[in-house]
């Protein structure tokens, strides 16, 4: 089982390297198919080491010591247990078909093969980041994830508003990032170890207050990759990198990390419970707050982001109220239907040679039949209509809040539930149904390569069937995790909810329907309302960023630059080699080389070092009478 | 008439020293230099003489002749590469040799 390990976490490397080397020439096919059967070699070993977790054992493998000093021992060790292997599994699958697909989306780029050498990097950081055995190679893969997702968001870098987006991405992970590893140093701290099941173990010996503190710092660090508020604008802006990486790292994978880490976490955050409740109300208001925005944007991928952050507030729910195998399912089913979803939304965009504005779209479902279907599917799954994927996991989020009477929680839950409909279906009638509006701008739709849509295919009929695996999930992961079930005592209840839930969610996409399919022109009256202002501007917090705190910031620097830098580091510096320089030149003329002034130099030496001989003698003879005067002055 | 001691031998043979000195530093001449530089180490020579005679120890006397040695070879050595660099530059004046100007 080791092998298959090994295969799973590096053949993704292999591929990056590969790419690598041809990263700086033209493009090359061969790139693409190497690396999409490397990744698929590894989803296939994930498939086996999946098998092996079903029936109910583990592996565990330390490949080498990597750091031993004094008690600090931290070896390369990897698990695969039943949480790892979920996400193994999510992160070759989706990151199989997204290289597959990105063979074709990235056909007549220059960069074909220094995207593909990138993603495998991404995916083997990611796999490191699941796989390890304890905290310090999560962080390692943690940055890994970060540095690939700041090249990838980058990827187009000639263009300004690119590499802006991945630099603050990259800010703002690092912000988060120094929260987590104070939160691992807290660990290493108190329990004096960093794999994750011996530090669990000591931590019920632990106050409350420093499990707080532990659990505090490592949410921040969770927050900002998963970009909670008040860490979330880079998620939308990442948007300016290809759509395969939003499809893979901003959406199935990366962003999930966060989730993950709390599930891995879970023994921690049960002890806990305040915490606990923090994450889960944090979760819930990111989830409608997103929602909200995504109700009137006009940008295609910054709606899809807006639902991914919405649902990453759906799961740090079922974290945070401790029902951890609930939030890894639906970190699952998101993970197809969402990847999906920027997959189709990829294929418009190259339909409309990058036009991302659906107002300028509408009627492509002739066009293109395929990307309607998926499309349609991945919403229909995202509004977790029954009997598709997101019905099983959006469902039992919303029960764990009832059961466990959080009904505010419950609330806001069940209305975003409502919008995420609404925006879904609103960008489905705006795309795909309605007048050829596009005619206009002059864009001839064509649907995609075919082999295009039948990478897609798998993550369709995931989308659809991975409600299904809910009893077999529940079983195979609560071997390690909190095996709550969550069963809503009287029966008409549940089934109230269930059907209520499901009516509201059906209604929303009518009205998403009705409102949009027949779209003519942008309503100038709704534009002018204060509602939609606020939404349209993300609730100005980009603004806010911007205006109180980079401003400030950036004027503080230059007052340092100049005041600080120029006037008394450079100054310094300078002065000190002005000085030396100066003496040099004005000791020049010690070497004019003539004899005689030589010899007069060498009288003079001889005469300081002859006086100096007997100063120290002197000084010698006399010690204890000058020890005794300078004592006496310091009396 | 006062005894000449040992207080009489070394005030000449620092008196020497300090001339020798000057005149290392100031002639121009190379000969001259050589000479300065005989008067310099003689003036040692008178220095260990007296010192020697004053504790009855010939060791100080060896020195002397010693030196009277070396400076012998380096006359030797020196007029020598003296006369080859009169022959090539027709001058032995020290500012004319600045082949090693920094």
């Amino acid at each position: 089982m080791e092998l298959y390990l090994y295969i799973a976490l590096f053949s993704p490397l292999v591929g990056a390297l590969f790419a690598g080397l041809f990263g700086a020439s033209p493009k090359t096919l061969l790139t693409g198919v190497v690396n999409s059967s490397l990744l698929f070699a590894s989803f296939l070993s994930s498939a086996v080491l999946l098998g092996y977790v079903l029936n109910g054992q583990t592996v565990h493998v330390e490949m080498m010591q990597w750091i031993a000093a004094g008690n600090l021992y931290i070896p390369f060790g990897f698990v695969v247990d039943q949480v790892s292997v979920t996400m193994m599994m999510v992160v070759t699958t989706v990151s199989t078909v997204v290289h597959v697909y990105s063979i074709g989306y990235m056909d007549h780029d220059k960069g074909f093969n220094r995207f593909f050498s990138y993603l495998s990097a991404f995916v083997f950081s990611m796999m490191v980041l699941v796989m390890s055995d304890n905290f310090a190679g999560l962080f390692i893969g943690w940055e890994g994830v970060g540095l690939c997702s700041w090249l990838l968001i980058g990827f187009w870098y000639h263009k300004e508003s690119a590499t802006w987006a991945a630099n603050e991405a990259f800010i703002m992970n690092r912000i988060a990032d120094l929260g987590m590893l104070i939160g691992i140093f807290l660990v290493y701290w108190n329990t004096g170890s960093l794999q994750y099941d011996k530090a669990f173990a000591v931590m019920p010996t632990l106050d409350n207050i420093t499990l707080m503190y532990i659990g505090v710092f490592l949410f921040i660090g969770a927050m900002g990759k998963s970009a909670q508020f008040p860490l979330h604008t880079w998620l939308a802006d990442a948007m300016e990198g290809p759509t395969p990486v939003s499809a893979l790292i901003h959406a199935a994978t990366m962003v999930t990390a966060g989730v993950y880490l709390v599930v891995r976490a879970n023994p921690l955050y049960h002890m806990i419970p305040e915490m606990g409740l923090f994450i889960a109300s944090l979760g819930a208001f990111v989830a409608m707050f997103a929602a909200t925005m995504a109700l009137v944007n006009r940008d295609m991928k910054r709606i899809i982001a807006y639902s991914t952050l919405s649902q990453l507030g759906y799961m740090f729910v079922a974290a945070g109220l401790g029902a951890y195998w609930v939030a890894l399912f639906h970190l699952m089913a998101h993970a197809f239907f969402k990847a999906l979803l920027f997959l189709g939304a990829g294929n418009v965009m190259h339909a409309m040679d990058g036009e991302l504005d659906p107002f300028k779209m509408g009627g492509l479902r002739k066009s293109m039949k395929w990307t309607f279907i998926m499309m349609t599917l991945a919403s229909v799954a995202l509004a977790g209509i029954y009997p598709l994927a997101g019905f099983f996991s959006k469902d039992a989020i919303l029960e764990v809040g009832f059961v466990e009477h959080h009904y505010v929680i419950y609330t806001v839950l069940l209305l975003t539930a409502g919008m995420t409909a609404f925006y879904s279906f609103r960008l489905v009638a705006l795309i795909f149904h309605g007048e050829e509006r596009y005619k206009v701008f002059g864009f001839h739709p064509h649907e995609a390569y075919k082999f295009v849509l039948i990478a897609m295919s798998p993550l369709a009929i995931l989308a659809v069937i991975a409600g299904s695996f809910k009893s077999t999930y529940f079983d195979m992961v609560t071997k390690i995790l909190p095996n709550t079930e969550y069963h809503i005592h009287s029966e008409v209840t549940e089934w109230t909810m269930i059907i209520g839930t499901q009516l509201f969610v059906i209604l929303a996409i009518f009205f998403a329907y009705k409102k949009y399919i027949n779209f003519k022109g942008e309503n100038k009256e709704f534009e002018k309302r204060l509602v939609y202002k606020v939404l349209i501007n993300q609730y100005y917090i980009p603004y806010f960023y911007e205006e109180y705190i980079t401003k400030p910031y950036r004027e503080l620097s230059t007052v340092f630059w100049k005041k600080v830098d120029m006037k008394v580091v450079d100054a310094t510096v300078d002065c000190i080699a002005n000085g030396i320089y100066k003496a040099g030149e004005n000791t020049r003329d010690m070497q004019n080389g003539n004899l005689s002034s030589m010899l007069r130099w060498m009288v003079a030496g001889t005469v300081i070092l002859l006086s100096l001989a007997v100063a120290f003698g002197l000084a010698v003879r006399y010690a204890d009478e000058i020890s005794a005067v300078l004592s006496g002055l310091g009396a | 008439m006062m005894e000449i001691g040992l207080t009489h031998y070394l005030v000449l043979s620092t008196v020497l020293f300090s001339i020798g000195l000057l005149g290392v530093m100031r002639r121009k001449n190379l000969l001259m230099l050589f000479f300065a530089t005989e008067i310099l180490l003689n003036a040692v020579n008178v220095g260990f003489a007296a010192i020697s005679h004053y504790y009855n120890d010939l060791t100080g006397q060896m020195f002397a002749f010693f030196i009277i040695a070396i400076a012998a070879s380096e006359v030797a050595v020196g007029l020598g590469l003296l006369i080859a660099w009169y022959k090539r530059h027709g001058n032995i004046n020290l500012d004319a040799m600045s082949s090693m100007r920094g």
